[in-house]
């Protein structure tokens, strides 16, 4: 069942220019996160900064395991580094298999900071956080509507100049979702 | 007629290029990507939940928005009730004041749209930026949105160009890519720097009090985020009953807005939550602004309050061959299309719609794809009769309809008169090549059939009607004006098949217009007399069936006479019995195996390519679309090929051709495209003003395809079929 739902969460997401990836634990999430970072970097001229907003997957990772050369990572002062780094790194609580859509309780100021202003936003998510539907989703917070619930499906987009379609407006160009199987020593998958 | 300026604004719009460009791929494009993304679901069950929903919510307006008010107070957040758009910018103005803001964020909110907002704030020195992309560039051009979802669409990317330059000081390049960038950086700025954000909200979640924000671009959320005071401003229709009523709205708006899954972002906000301010984090300031604006008077109307089912997502924009040809801004407000022009009567003035209620050519597509289940055509045509009963019709008009529409036998003696004054002009064949001048523009795209010398009325007496097999019974057949004045020999036709089929035929003579044209025209009181005159003379006869041809007259047998006289205790229960008994042509011949019975073989090697044009009230109000294709398929040597949009309008309209020969004659020219794409040498129908306006495009074109009514091909078979 929870295969059928990635599969499906990563066909629907790659159809609206996502990049789903998955990994089986933390360890292997920071490696990912490394070279996505040495990536990026090489690619641009000068320094590249990210700012990481630790979720409880990345508990007591340290910013400096996953920096890079040319990749400077962050985790304080979101107010005054959000609007300028390239790159936002953060947790994210469900994924809606059907329509390839992550799901976040974003109440806390600095989650949208993080996954709004940067050209490149990397979400993490439990593979556990997996649900079927929209409705499923909803129904989990039912009872309980937290101020700021956010539901994002692939980077920005607008067709809004002769209905071509072009990636990247106010929010960010690149979305890239990594699953996490294993979460705290026990897997979820 | 429509009033001058009206009418060059509607030549401004078919003159201009990118409506034909961008505006025309996106229709294009539009159908199938819906059709694709609604793959596997069930339209109709999620229609008819959202309709529930949504009206339910509107039966019980005032109690959802205290419900809300109250759940969204609990929540921190202040919500304000406006009676008006005067009283939202009043309350927006003076809250900028007292928090000492001067510049404002907005996010795309069609509610702000509809009062004019922006420029009131302006006037109050506030700088006020949209930031929605297409509502960026029109605010940037000093325009108004021409589509609800897609505000800019009228406009080329080389205009964009040219604001985006002046705005940034520096002559960009025509890269749309590039441009975006642009916009990115400049409303970056605003983003960062503005104390005030404004956006509108998609639902209102009464249960919960929460705001569903639904967007692409991303900005909602930087709007909601970055200033420390956010403004929603929400109609009134907005407000949904529960928190789980959500999912399929959500369901159907994307897919249905811009054939999208789900859009990039969907926000959900509940009372106030935590925001930047110099050196931390504190509680963000929530005004919610619920507007009324007439939106509880429109719930008060038993008929119109069927419009507060809109979700707007624009699909009936999206499908309307009208709003493809002439765009947005014709409709003369922030709302266009065919729920555009309702909103507009009310949340503006009635008299706005005047004119714009005209603009709708009453095919019915949009009722088809509204995922609100509002019969948009419907609302349009009781808008036109209270515009009319108000007004009150023209000389001309009280002429043709209450003096000579209602007087039977006034009526037929004139069309016998027309068919002689008409003589001279008729050219080859029955086409009238060249009408007098004076009629000349109404029919410059088309050629008109020839009034005929005897009508099918007088025909009757000498017509010899031969039932070969077993008799099956008696059947009434009502002919409609077309086919009794214009075509009798297709009438003949109708009597020809029937026959074989076992059926004796019977053509009452009190039969009369069937009301269409001043139903579509609002003239209600005509409309009922004639409905009166109809069913008088076809209950006349005991006979099993009532049979018409004309898929519109058959749509005002079975509904509109009913409708009409719904009310009234000795005609309503006659109009109910009618309505029962009529069957349009080929719906009865299938589904009584009439052509079956001589039909010895289908053998024959298809000669003859045959396309099918589906007519807006066959396939949409009757639900017709699949009997005259079987029995299309049966006739030896036929072979049926289907043209693209095979069920879009011809551009007819009864006398909508006559009003708006400008619009009629490109949509006929589309619908004539693809016909000719088909390579078909045939195009069948089952409607005789369809019959109309494609023969004589067709004709005037010199194109050699025949057009013929599926009981033509039928009686030509069966004539065949007897002398073998």
């Amino acid at each position: 069942m929870r295969e059928e739902l990635f599969s499906l969460f990563k066909e629907r997401a790659e159809m609206v220019s996502a990049e789903v990836h998955r990994v089986k634990d933390v360890q292997r999430a920071v490696e990912f996160i490394r070279k996505a970072l040495s990536e990026i970097a090489s690619a641009q001229p000068g320094e590249t900064e990210a700012l990481l907003l630790r979720g409880s997957l990345l508990e007591g990772v340290n910013p400096a395991e996953l920096e890079q050369p040319g990749a400077k990572v962050y985790d304080d002062n979101f107010d005054r580094l959000a609007p300028g780094v390239m790159i936002g790194i953060s947790q994210l609580d469900l994924a809606i298999a059907d329509t390839g859509t992550l799901c976040q309780d974003a109440t806390d100021v600095k989650k949208r900071l993080v996954s709004t202003l940067p050209s490149v936003h990397i979400a993490l998510v439990p593979t556990g956080g997996l649900v079927a539907n929209l409705a499923e989703a909803l129904e989990k917070f039912q009872g309980q509507v937290p101020g700021y619930l956010a539901f994002i499906t692939g980077p920005s987009r607008t067709a809004d100049i002769e209905r071509v379609l072009t990636i990247g407006v106010h929010g960010p160009e690149r979305l890239i979702v990594l699953f996490i199987d294993e979460v705290g020593g026990g897997s979820l998958a | 007629m429509p009033d001058a300026k009206f009418k060059e604004s509607i030549k401004q719009a078919l003159a201009n290029p990118q409506l034909g460009g961008a505006l025309g791929r996106f229709f294009e494009a539009y159908a199938p990507s819906r059709a694709r993304v609604y793959e596997g679901m069930d339209f109709e069950a999620l229609r008819t939940t959202i309709a529930a929903i949504k009206s339910q919510a509107a039966e019980h307006m005032e109690e959802m928005a205290s419900r809300f008010t109250k759940e969204a107070e609990k929540r921190g957040a202040k919500v304000f009730l406006a009676k008006s758009g005067d009283e939202v910018k009043a309350y927006i103005a003076k809250l900028a004041q007292d928090k000492g803001v001067k510049r404002i964020v907005k996010s795309k909110s069609m509610a702000s749209e509809e009062i004019h907002l922006n420029s009131y704030l302006e006037k109050q020195g506030l700088s006020v930026k949209e930031t929605d992309l297409g509502e960026w560039i029109i605010q940037l051009a000093g325009q108004r949105p021409s589509h609800m979802v897609m505000p800019a669409i009228h406009m080329s990317k080389e205009e964009v160009t040219e604001l985006f330059s002046k705005e940034v000081n520096e002559r960009l390049e025509v890269d749309i890519p590039r441009l975006v960038k642009v916009a990115r950086n400049e409303l970056r700025k605003a983003f960062l720097e503005a104390e005030l954000g404004i956006t509108g909200a998609n639902m209102a979640v009464a249960e919960t009090g929460t705001l569903v924000l639904v967007t692409n671009e991303g900005n909602a959320r930087l709007v909601t985020t970055l200033p420390p005071i956010h403004v929603a401003i929400v109609g009134l229709e907005k407000l949904v009953p529960k928190f789980a009523d959500i999912a399929p709205v959500l369901q159907a708006l994307p897919r249905s807005a811009t054939a999208q899954q789900l859009t990039s972002y969907v926000t959900m906000i509940t009372g106030t939550v935590p925001t930047l301010v110099e050196g931390g984090v504190q509680a963000k300031e929530l005004h919610i602004i619920l507007l009324d604006n007439r939106r509880t008077e429109m719930r008060a109307d038993p008929v119109f309050k069927q419009a507060l089912q809109c979700i707007r997502c624009a699909s009936c924009l999206n499908v309307c061959p009208v709003y493809r040809l002439v765009g947005g801004h014709v409709f003369g407000h922030v709302y266009a299309g065919g729920i555009g022009t309702i909103l507009t009567a009310w949340f503006n003035e009635m008299h706005n719609s005047k004119d714009i209620q005209g603009l709708c050519i009453q095919c019915g597509r949009c009722k088809e794809v509204c995922p609100g289940k509002i019969d948009i055509p419907e609302l349009i045509v009781e808008l036109r009769r209270q515009i009319t009963e108000k007004a009150g019709l023209s000389l001309t008009q009280k002429l043709i309809f209450e003096n000579m529409l209602t007087n039977r036998k006034l009526f037929h003696n004139m069309l016998r008169a027309a068919s002689l004054a008409q003589k001279p002009f008729t050219g080859r064949g029955s086409m009238i090549r060249h009408l007098p001048l004076f009629f000349s523009k109404y029919s410059e795209f088309r050629s008109l059939p020839a009034i005929a010398e005897v009508p099918l009325r007088d025909r009757m007496d000498k017509l010899e009607q031969t039932v070969r097999v077993v008799p099956q019974g008696k059947a009434v057949f009502y002919s409609g004006c077309l086919i009794d004045f214009a075509y009798p020999e297709l009438g003949e036709d109708v009597i020809k098949v029937l026959n074989q089929g076992g059926y004796e035929v019977v053509f009452p003579q009190g039969q009369t217009c069937c009301g269409a044209p001043a139903k579509y025209n609002g003239v209600h009181d005509v409309a009922v007399k004639l409905a009166k005159q109809n069913v008088e003379a076809l209950s006349s006869v005991n006979a099993e069936v009532v049979i018409s041809a004309c898929p519109t007259c058959t749509v005002a047998i079975k509904h509109d006479f009913v409708k009409a006289l719904q009310d009234d205790p000795e005609w309503g229960p006659k109009a109910s019995a009618l309505a029962d008994k009529v069957r349009d042509f080929s719906h009865f011949i299938l589904e009584k195996g009439l052509t079956n019975r001589t039909n010895q073989s289908n053998q024959a090697f298809p000669t003859t390519k045959v396309t099918y044009h589906d007519s807006c009230h066959l396939k949409r109000t009757l639900g017709i679309s699949r009997e005259p294709r079987t029995l299309l398929k049966t006739v030896p040597g036929l072979e049926l090929v289907e043209m693209s949009e095979s069920d879009m309008c011809c551009g007819m309209g009864g006398s909508y051709s006559l009003k708006f020969p400008e619009l009629s004659a490109p949509i006929l020219e589309r619908k004539l495209k693809h016909i000719r794409e088909s390579e078909a040498q045939v195009v069948a129908m089952d409607c005789p003003g369809c019959l109309m306006q494609i023969s004589g495009g067709l004709d005037k074109q010199g194109r050699r395809v025949e057009v013929k009514h599926t009981a033509q091909i039928l009686a030509e078979m069966l004539a065949k079929q007897n002398t073998n």
